[in-house]
């Protein structure tokens, strides 16, 4: 009865935590089960009558995880680490957390995500895109994906693997164990006309030569096939087809899948929400639950916090867009232009923590262009505002544009006072800066905590 | 690969510039458009018409019309796809040296400029032998902020304020020149205090972040020479107003000296 005495424990100090104020004491109990008990893990994991299913990518976890907890919190009870906390601590403290929970459903870091899964020993395991970020963190991407497919081959057989097919790295995995459930995009019409300039795995990675895609839609997503060796995208279980995108507002799309076909309006807008959408639907399918339920929940979502989160401030709207990769900004820059009225007004803040990445050179493998080529004012704020200044005007941007406010709470202000009464302020922050924006706002009574939200 | 802006010529006049980028579509890892593009903006806003082309592989080198060439740094698997062509280049770069071509290579480009990259398994790429210096894979990586103090011309200093992220170790062969001296940071090998290299018109450097925005005083030093193969008085450039410039500079400079080196 080891075990129960030090959950016990790490409770209580979670719940000391929150009630001192010291952050949302989402992780300290699970550092503190960790150092008591290696075993634990496994442990808590093996006593959910449903299992635990894992999630990891570089972008779209948290909403992905969002969406399928919709479909799977329906009639069961779900332990979820909806606060982001979704290193080795964070996964243990949510499994801590759980009192009679039915099943675990766990966001993971990409860098934790072997460990995790080697401990947690997880029902499905759904692999959504690997993308360059955080290089200063993670080391080349390679060695990521290397880490990944050891991760896969050590998987017990009971393990059902999911995989975005439209990732090559990640079809490969599906090529090499049966039983496999893959997902992606099939519509031609959403293709972007060339590979963006931050595509990262242009090349076979079976043999080096570049790929010939049929069609790209995220990056390197897409329908991708090698002209010298043929490794192409398999076949897929699960696919948005016939996809609509309606600016800012939402997204539909043909949710095909081997129990039929439906459509589903997803209250999310842009192509990168309808890749998290396909994602939850798969992991879901491969849990057998049905089409119609799997519908039910994507059509009820809500944005994730920071992840076009809207919130009403003074009678202006603020919109957060959390943007910490290359890819990820580069799609948060094509929605924003997708929507009926384009941005005039920007707030754009970089933090250079190790959440961000302490490498701040990515915001110039960012096609901010199209964007700013409507703005006529743009704030730039955080540590390494300068910077963000210096990308803008050698993007192209009048210096007389630009406003350059490291303080974060000076640069809102800021920002608020140029938006329009009843206008909209688009903020594209990175994650700490994110955080702290939200105190901000939090702290003026607009929003709640995230750990009172999730 | 698309560039930043689109400022690609300038208004008019006789002064003008071919800069050629090594394989933009394998080497590009560290933003390395954002130094193109800050040669280039910073030439337009001069008034000098500037011609940006790309050299893939098995494209030669335009000896006798480069004015600058620029070398990028990219992943171990795209620098071993390069590496075998750029060793073939190997005549055509030292060609362009002597005829005035001024050189930038950074990070990975870097390495491939030098003789040789030996991996952690033992296996040599060969590099272009262009600067007098090798790298060796050491066990774990050299990651952060760095500071350098930098004397290009004799009795003009400088700091030069980037980011580090590389597993090599690069040894100068003795009486090589190093690009800079470190104030934080690792450098060429985490040792000898040294970064980069240094060969008359020729730059070989770890710095990205990308190098040129906030070290503006470079990326004009760099256009000065460039302007030198073509004219034969001293070239002068009019003065730019470079607040962000410095801002920016400050704000890295002051991270290299509080977490550079510790990783
Ligand atoms: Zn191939």
């Amino acid at each position: 009865m080891r075990l129960a005495t030090e959950i016990t424990l790490a409770r209580a100090v979670g719940a000391l935590s929150r009630r001192t104020g010291r952050g949302g004491g989402t992780t300290l109990p699970g550092k503190l089960l960790l150092r008591l008990d290696d075993a634990a893990l496994s442990a808590l994991a093996l006593r959910l009558p449903e299992g635990a299913i894992v999630v990891s990518a570089t972008n779209g976890k948290t909403t992905t995880c969002a969406l399928a907890a919709r479909v799977l919190g329906e009639g069961r009870t779900l332990a979820h680490n909806g606060a982001g906390a979704n290193l080795l601590s964070g996964v243990a403290a949510t499994l801590l957390a759980a009192h009679r929970a039915d099943m675990a459903l766990l966001e993971v870091d990409e860098a934790a995500l072997p460990e995790v899964v080697r401990r947690v020993a997880p029902r499905v395991l759904a692999l959504g895109n690997l993308f360059r970020d955080q290089l200063d963190r993670y080391g080349e991407l390679e060695s990521l994906a290397e880490a990944w497919r050891a991760a896969v081959a050590g998987l017990p057989a009971s393990t059902r693997l999911v995989v975005n097919a439209d990732d090559p790295m990640l079809g490969a995995l599906a090529l090499d164990r049966s039983g496999t459930v893959t997902y992606g995009v099939d519509d031609p019409a959403q293709a972007r006309p060339s590979l963006q300039h931050a595509a990262d795995s242009k090349y076979c990675i079976r043999c080096g030569a570049p790929y010939d895609y049929a069609a790209a839609y995220v990056g390197h997503l897409g329908d991708y096939r090698c002209p010298r060796c043929g490794h192409a995208r398999p076949a897929l279980t699960v696919a948005a087809r016939s996809i609509a995108l309606d600016g800012l507002a939402a997204t539909a799309f043909d949710l095909v899948t081997p129990d039929g076909s439906c459509r589903v309006t997803l209250p999310l807008p842009g192509l990168y929400n309808v890749y998290n959408a396909v994602a939850a639907a798969a992991l879901c399918h491969a849990l057998g639950v049905p089409l119609a339920a799997i519908a039910r929940g994507l059509e009820g979502a809500e944005p994730a916090w920071g992840r076009f989160e809207r919130i009403a401030v003074d009678g202006k709207t603020v919109v957060l867009l959390l943007v910490k990769n290359p890819a990820g900004a580069n799609e948060a820059v094509r929605t924003l232009l997708a929507g009926a009225t384009p941005p005039r007004l920007a707030l754009v803040a970089l933090n250079d923590a190790v959440a961000d990445g302490r490498d701040v050179s990515w915001i110039w493998d960012v096609d901010y262009e199209p964007l700013l080529a409507g703005l006529e004012r743009v704030v730039a704020s955080g540590g390494r505002a300068a910077e963000l200044g210096l990308r803008f005007r050698y993007g192209g941007l009048d210096d007389a544009a630009i406003e350059v406010i490291p303080d974060l709470e000076q640069a809102l202000d800021r920002a608020l006072a140029l938006t329009p009464a009843g206008g909209e302020l688009v903020i594209l922050p990175t994650y700490t800066a994110m955080l702290a924006l939200r105190r901000v706002i939090a702290g003026r009574g607009h929003v709640r905590n995230f750990w009172d939200a999730a | 690969m698309s560039a930043i802006g689109g400022g690609d010529s300038g208004p008019g006049g006789d002064r003008r510039l071919v800069i050629c980028h090594l394989y933009p579509e394998y080497l590009n890892i560290y933003a390395d458009r954002g130094n193109i593009a800050v040669l280039s903006r910073r030439a337009a806003w001069r008034g000098i018409a500037v011609e940006v082309r790309s050299i893939g592989l098995g494209e030669d080198v335009p000896v006798g019309e480069v004015d600058l060439l620029y070398v990028g740094g990219g992943q171990d698997r795209e620098q071993a796809l390069v590496a075998p062509d750029i060793a073939g280049k190997a005549d055509q770069l030292r060609a362009a040296l002597a005829d005035g071509t001024v050189l930038l290579a950074v990070c990975g480009g870097y390495q491939l400029l030098g003789r040789s990259y030996r991996d952690q398994a033992g296996a040599e790429l060969p590099g272009a032998g262009i600067l007098p210096l090798h790298t060796v894979a050491g066990p774990r990586r050299l990651i952060g902020d760095v500071l350098l103090d930098c004397e290009l011309d004799p009795g003009d200093r400088h700091t030069v304020a980037g980011f580090e992220n590389h597993a090599g170790r690069t040894l100068l062969d003795p009486g090589a020149e190093p690009f800079g001296r470190l104030v934080a940071g690792f450098g060429n090998d985490g040792e000898s205090g040294f970064e980069g290299c240094r060969l008359g018109r020729a730059l070989g450097t770890y710095l990205h972040g990308p190098l040129l925005p906030r070290n503006p005083w470079l990326a004009d030093w760099l256009l000065v020479q460039a302007l030198a193969r073509r004219e034969t008085a001293v070239p002068v450039l009019a003065p730019l107003a470079d607040t962000f410039e410095h801002e920016a500079h400050a704000v890295a400079a002051q991270r290299a000296r509080d977490r550079g080196g510790r990783s």
